[in-house]
């Protein structure tokens, strides 16, 4: 080593003006110290590294939540942040992902949409997680849809939803059109459901219902079902007088083989029930068949004038699985060990089933990838398969959905759903329905994303 | 061992009595079709080849089992179904449905004998008409009995005798029954053809003129039933609106938290019906409502005299920091109710209130709408009462009028005000208590309304309450009126619209208060 460093000289008369000329002595000690100095330094910097990168394999995993825990959605959201929470405690009680335990970012974009999007770049930028699971309603969800494709982050989001949708940094893990309200008019329409042939289209003003009924009427029209046995009907959010409506099913459904489709959302479910058993109509004449009625919604209201009604979903809590008995008693002890409201009474549905299975499947993709990079994790998602509570399901080969099974439930008198029409094995997820947009297709393994059909 | 010995009696004697309704339920109908309890050989061979795989043999042995059969049979064809694939269960459905609805025609229970009737019209064979015939001869309820002559008769219309078809086409105009309609369309439509026998048009004549029968009887009746549900929104709106019309337009206070104190009487109202799910026998469950009434209102007062000593006292005639201030309250308190109720609570709705009455045909009007239009005038007529008529009222549109005048004369207008905010507090809390009937118990529940109290009030004239009363009324017809041509989406925007531009005309509203305090 070169111990004359004009370097080290420099500094050293720079040190020193004018005061005293360092002797050729002074100046070798002083350039073997410092250089002894800097080697330790240097030894000690890359011990330093070493432990802090050695550090940061340990360190914990950051995983973030996006879901209200107040405003006005707060009533569904809770229930997914609380089981996500679940799944990350199972998972780090089991050793964690790579060796590494996962921690929980909770943040609360309080049913705001601006919010959503800037709770997202929260996660994203500032905390750098490396999944987030989260949003309920579809507004939340294209809200939040630029920040994950902007700055290529992965979200799960496991409600159903309209569909028309393919983006790389989502997975659905929910439902899409063609594996809940598709089969569900189809069940209805059977000999089985009870053959119906007039359809009262009635939902909420929003997104998810408009566009799930103009993919009913469209299917509904080329099963041959004529146009004066649809009716299509919208309410404001939080409408809370169902007079006039009922008294049009009512008209509507007379000389029976009527049915309502009902997307109706929130907190107007029970004035419509309410309003429709009062004014003298019965699940036998007219069944009402909802989409946005779980466990979790029933949980809050007063069943009488529910029951016999339908819901289509892809798990009920009532399913007769172990793994989902396993389920239901984890998720209650859960809710009861950590003081949440309602404790062991809380009751679990589709969403939070599908919240739920999407942590495990994120943890199998990133044990197969065996990084958290985003890109190799979603390689690793595509066609992962998880032994959900509901049964085994699997996410699509190539666009980001989950094939699922379909089950058509009846409300019982508790709450809970009698299941009364399953579908053989699972239904493949198709984003672009085939009756509104026959001419596309999603795949991000052979196409990039949206692509035409040839 | 004595009393075990008891238990057994009186178990047995429930036992006996049962067999004897479940008797009395099948037996009588059984009776007439077969004697003995058993299945003849004929039917013993059809229940077998229901099973067979052979759609000829099965569809024999159905028709066989309807035409033939009894409601014995149903236990047997239970048993069959349990076991059954998918395919037999809906080759077997029919049968059942069809012997079950028969039994179920005697059932002691009014509704379930007319949901019996409704669905052999429905889906039944023409085998069921002497039945409902034999039924509705019995029947004592007025609208179970036309439900069972409109069954038989509707299945007299799908039949393919002409003559026995025209009859029934004339009957059916007659009842002005809605659930004949599509069948006649459907027979006016086959005699309309071309190749239509002479049999047939004439048949399609007579079911045109019972379908214009039974529509110009419809126009009656959504007429009807139109003016009852503006009639309904309107006394809900008021009762929503008299508490602000005392706080807001007698008071001048905009109290921003109005909303949360009608969430505070719905939530005193679950508090009681836990109470009494609790700490009572379950036969007095249906009047907790009743006595939650009484709560709603202390509670809601009660709430009303500590906001206005802690926060509005400070703030009388500062409108923009009372708006504020109650602002803040109403937020802390929907997070509080959020965090300690949870988000949704379910009322069940004591059983009188439940359903309703059919007063004509078509014309349907629910009980708890019937209560809350009652409920709304005799707040109108206490509220008037205690105003007008009492000395606390004379007290109370002193200090309005002219504040200082009233002080001067010995009114202490301190404890007026504080009384009546707490009074309009708690007609807040009835109108909480009230709509438990129609809508949900959530935090939120507030916020639902109190932009529509606030549009009655303003539109009616600060400060009147005839105003409100006349401008609820006007609201609620207008809304009924015009939600079936343009949906609840624009019938709610024209509303808005409408009182926007009527406040533009006359911004101090139906009523305007004249005089020195308009200034004032």
């Amino acid at each position: 080593m070169n111990t004359q460093k004009p370097h080290g000289d420099e500094i050293q008369s720079s040190m020193t003006p004018n005061d005293h000329v360092p002797s050729r002595r002074d100046f070798l000690v002083q350039s073997s110290r410092t250089v002894a100095g800097l080697g330790i330094a240097a030894v000690l910097g890359n011990l330093g590294t070493w432990a802090l990168s050695w550090g940061a394999d340990n360190e914990p995993i950051k995983v973030g939540v996006l879901h209200s825990l107040s405003g006005t959605m707060a009533i569904s959201e809770v229930s997914l942040k609380d089981v996500v929470s679940m799944a990350v405690q199972e998972i780090n009680a089991k050793g964690g992902v790579l060796g590494r335990q996962l921690k929980l970012v909770v943040v609360d974009p309080a049913a705001n949409w601006d919010l959503f999007a800037e709770k997202a770049k929260q996660l994203l930028v500032q905390e750098k997680v490396a999944v987030v699971f989260g949003c309920w309603t579809s507004v939340s969800r294209k809200s939040v849809l630029p920040i994950f494709e902007e700055h290529n982050g992965l979200l799960f989001y496991p409600v159903q939803y309209e569909g028309e949708e393919c983006s790389k940094n989502v997975f659905y893990t929910g439902a899409a059109v063609n594996q809940q309200a598709v089969p569900a008019v189809e069940y209805l329409m059977s000999k089985e459901g009870g053959s119906y042939k007039k359809f009262y289209l009635l939902g909420t003003d929003y997104v998810y219902p408009k566009t799930t009924n103009k993919i009913l009427r469209a299917m509904l029209l080329a099963k041959k079902v004529p146009a004066a046995n649809i009716m299509e009907e919208y309410t404001p959010f939080h409408h809370q007088d169902y007079q006039t409506i009922v008294g049009k099913i009512k008209k509507f459904a007379a000389g029976g083989g009527a049915c309502v489709i009902s997307t109706i959302n929130g907190d107007s479910n029970v004035p419509f029930y309410k309003e429709f058993a009062n004014q003298g109509l019965r699940a036998e004449d007219a069944p009402i068949m909802a989409f946005s009625v779980a466990e979790d919604e029933l949980r809050g209201m007063d069943k009488t004038a529910l029951v016999g009604h339908l819901a289509a979903w892809n798990y009920y809590q009532s399913v007769d699985t172990p793994q989902n008995k396993q389920f239901v008693a984890n998720f209650k002890a859960y809710c009861k060990k950590n003081n949440l409201p309602d404790g062991d009474k809380r009751v679990t549905d589709d969403p939070i089933e599908a919240a739920y299975f999407g942590v495990h499947v994120w943890k199998q993709a990133v044990e197969k990838a065996g990084t958290t990079e985003v890109n190799a994790v979603r390689k690793a998602v595509y066609g992962q398969k998880f032994l959900a509570p509901g049964g085994e399901i699997m996410m699509d080969e190539a666009n980001q959905h989950t094939n699922k099974p379909v089950l058509i439930g009846e409300i019982l008198k508790d709450g809970q759903f009698k299941v009364v029409w399953r579908s053989k094995g699972l239904v493949k997820p198709e984003p672009w329905s085939e009756y509104t947009n026959p001419d596309k297709g999603c795949d991000w393994v052979n196409h990039q994303g949206t692509y035409k059909k040839a | 061992m004595d009393e075990s010995h008891h238990r057994m009696k009186s178990l047995i004697g429930i036992g006996v009595i049962a067999a004897c309704l479940w008797w009395c339920a099948t037996g009588s109908v059984a009776a007439e079709a077969q004697a003995n309890m058993s299945p003849s050989p004929q039917l013993e061979q059809a229940l077998v080849d229901v099973s067979s795989e052979q759609e000829g043999t099965r569809e024999q042995a159905v028709r066989l089992l309807i035409e033939q059969g009894d409601a014995s049979l149903l236990p047997r064809l239970e048993e069959l179904r349990a076991n059954a694939d998918r395919s037999l269960r809906m080759a077997i459905k029919p049968v059942i449905d069809t012997w079950r609805n028969r039994a179920n025609l005697v059932s002691p229970d009014a509704d379930t004998r007319r949901t019996a009737a409704t669905d052999l019209g429905m889906y039944g064979r023409p085998a069921a008409i002497p039945w409902l015939q034999a039924a509705a001869a019995k029947e004592s309820h007025r609208w179970v009995r036309y439900a069972m002559e409109e069954s038989a008769l509707l299945l007299q219309l799908a039949s393919d005798n002409p003559a026995g078809q025209e009859q029934a086409a004339a009957k059916l105009g007659d009842m002005r029954s809605q659930n004949a309609a599509p069948a006649l369309q459907a027979l006016v439509q086959a005699g309309g053809g071309e190749s239509a026998t002479g049999e047939q048009k004439a048949l399609a004549h007579g079911a045109a003129a019972a379908i214009e029968r039974i529509e110009s009887w419809n126009v009656w009746s959504s007429t009807i039933e139109t003016l009852f549900r503006g009639i309904s929104l309107s006394s809900i709106l008021l009762i929503m609106s008299l508490g602000l019309a005392i706080v807001f337009g007698l008071m001048g206070v905009i109290n921003m938290a109005h909303g949360e104190l009608m969430m505070i009487g719905a939530y005193a109202t679950f508090v009681v019906q836990e109470c009494f799910k609790l700490y009572f026998p379950e036969s007095w469950f249906d009047s907790y409502y009743l006595a939650a009434l009484p709560a709603a209102f202390l509670a809601a007062a009660l709430f009303g005299l500590i906001l206005e000593a802690t926060v509005i006292r400070f703030l009388y005639g500062r409108p923009l920091e009372t708006m504020l201030a109650t602002w803040g309250v109403s937020l802390i308190l929907i997070q509080a109710a959020r965090m300690y109720f949870g988000d949704l609570t379910a009322i069940t709705a004591p059983s009188w209130l439940n359903g309703g009455a059919q007063v004509l045909v078509g014309v349907f009007l629910p009980f708890n709408r019937l209560f809350i239009i009652g409920l709304s005038i005799l707040s109108v007529i206490g509220i008037y009462a205690l105003l007008f008529r009492s000395s606390i009222g004379l007290r109370v549109r002193a200090v309005t009028q002219n504040r200082s005048m009233s002080a001067c004369l010995g009114i202490p207008t301190r404890k007026v005000d504080a009384y009546t905010f707490a009074f309009g507090s708690g007609l807040a809390g009835i109108a909480g208590w009230a709509l438990t009937l129609v809508g949900n118990v959530e935090p939120g529940l507030g916020q639902n309304y109190i932009v529509d109290s606030f549009m009655v009030v303003v539109t009616g004239g600060v400060g009147k309450l005839a105003g409100t009363i006349i401008a609820s009324l006007g609201i609620g017809g207008l809304n009924k009126l015009m939600e079936p041509s343009l949906g609840a989406v624009y019938g709610k925007v024209l509303i808005l619209v409408l009182v926007i531009l009527f406040l533009q005309r006359r911004p101090s509203g139906l009523f305007a208060v004249k005089g020195r305090h308009a200034e004032g």
